[in-house]
């Protein structure tokens, strides 16, 4: 499963249940973000022991992004089925500065920035 | 009379600024909406240049500065090309200076007559309450609800990124009435 855009992709690997995103996200309000957070509800639904997020290629996210990627962390949190794991880099300063926030939505998901 | 919210101080004389205008009207909001990420990485290239790089740790806040101009710049674009009163022919104009201590970005959008009272109460939420607490609150209530402004844009400057913001609302034309808003916002640099 795989979204492209001019400038970003995102992208599922079932088999180690990784979320891939990549580029640049600055999609226009919700609306923008629709086919994304559905595949990232898919995801979700099929309830894998482990979920990773990994977004090291990821170098710039909008505020209507991280609204997108907060629903799913609320929907994983909420479903309590399985571990979710954000991998980041701090070679793209906005990840240290906005990913802790997820956090503090779901005390038990793991951040790994390197 | 301008209405004044926050600390708003008047563009004053900087070493350095740059400013763009962008026309209105001139074609639909989602063809132009990829230009204000265009416009935003242009911003943030141009003020990495005065924060240059001289050894390890310079180079790591020439990358912070780049990215903060960026989001900053961004959102600041993309609330103007929401908010703008498309009827009225007035600009978009995004500015950024710079000062000892601050990068300062001033917006000027005009406002659709119907969102100006909801904006203002918006702007008393940001400027009374606890912005850690109302940060998590709107993540958790835009989870519930499916359309609509996420209104992540200046929570994201204000506990992300430090920003300080503030704002200015001016009549600028009677007949028919239009009405501007500069948004102001503060990078510690």
């Amino acid at each position: 499963m795989e979204i492209k855009g001019e400038d970003y992709q995102v992208a599922y690997d079932p088999e180690t249940a990784t979320l891939i995103c990549e580029g640049a996200l600055r999609l226009r309000g919700a609306s923008g973000y629709e086919d994304i957070v559905k595949l990232f509800n898919e995801v979700a639904d099929q309830k894998p022991s482990a979920i990773t997020l990994d977004l090291k290629g990821l170098r710039f996210l909008n505020s209507s992004g991280i609204n997108a990627l907060s629903k799913f962390v609320i929907n994983v949190r909420n479903k309590k089925a399985c571990e979710l794991v954000i991998r980041g880099t701090n070679q793209y300063p906005w990840q240290g500065k906005s990913l802790r926030n997820f956090q503090r939505l779901m005390p038990a998901l793991k951040l790994e920035l390197e | 009379m301008p209405e004044i919210f926050g600390d708003f101080v008047e563009i004053g004389e900087a070493h350095e600024y740059l400013v763009i205008n962008f026309s209105p009207n001139s074609m639909p909001i989602q063809q132009r909406w990829r230009n204000n990420g265009l416009s935003a990485d242009f911003l943030a290239d141009y003020w990495g240049t005065f924060f240059p790089d001289e050894g390890h740790s310079t180079q790591n806040r020439q990358a912070e500065i780049k990215s903060a101009v960026s989001y900053i710049a961004n959102e600041l674009l993309e609330n103007a090309m929401k908010f703008s009163n498309h009827k009225s022919n007035h600009a978009i104009s995004i500015g950024l200076y710079l000062f000892r201590e601050s990068l300062i970005f001033y917006s000027t959008n005009s406002l659709k007559p119907k969102n100006i009272e909801q904006f203002k109460g918006f702007i008393r939420q940001l400027l009374t309450e606890d912005l850690d607490e109302l940060y998590i609150r709107q993540l958790e209530s835009n989870a519930d609800n499916e359309d609509g402004l996420s209104s992540l844009g200046f929570l994201t400057m204000l506990n992300d990124y430090e920003a300080r913001l503030a704002w200015k609302f001016e009549t600028v034309q009677q007949d028919p009435k239009i009405v501007t808003v500069t948004t102001m916002a503060t990078l510690p640099v």
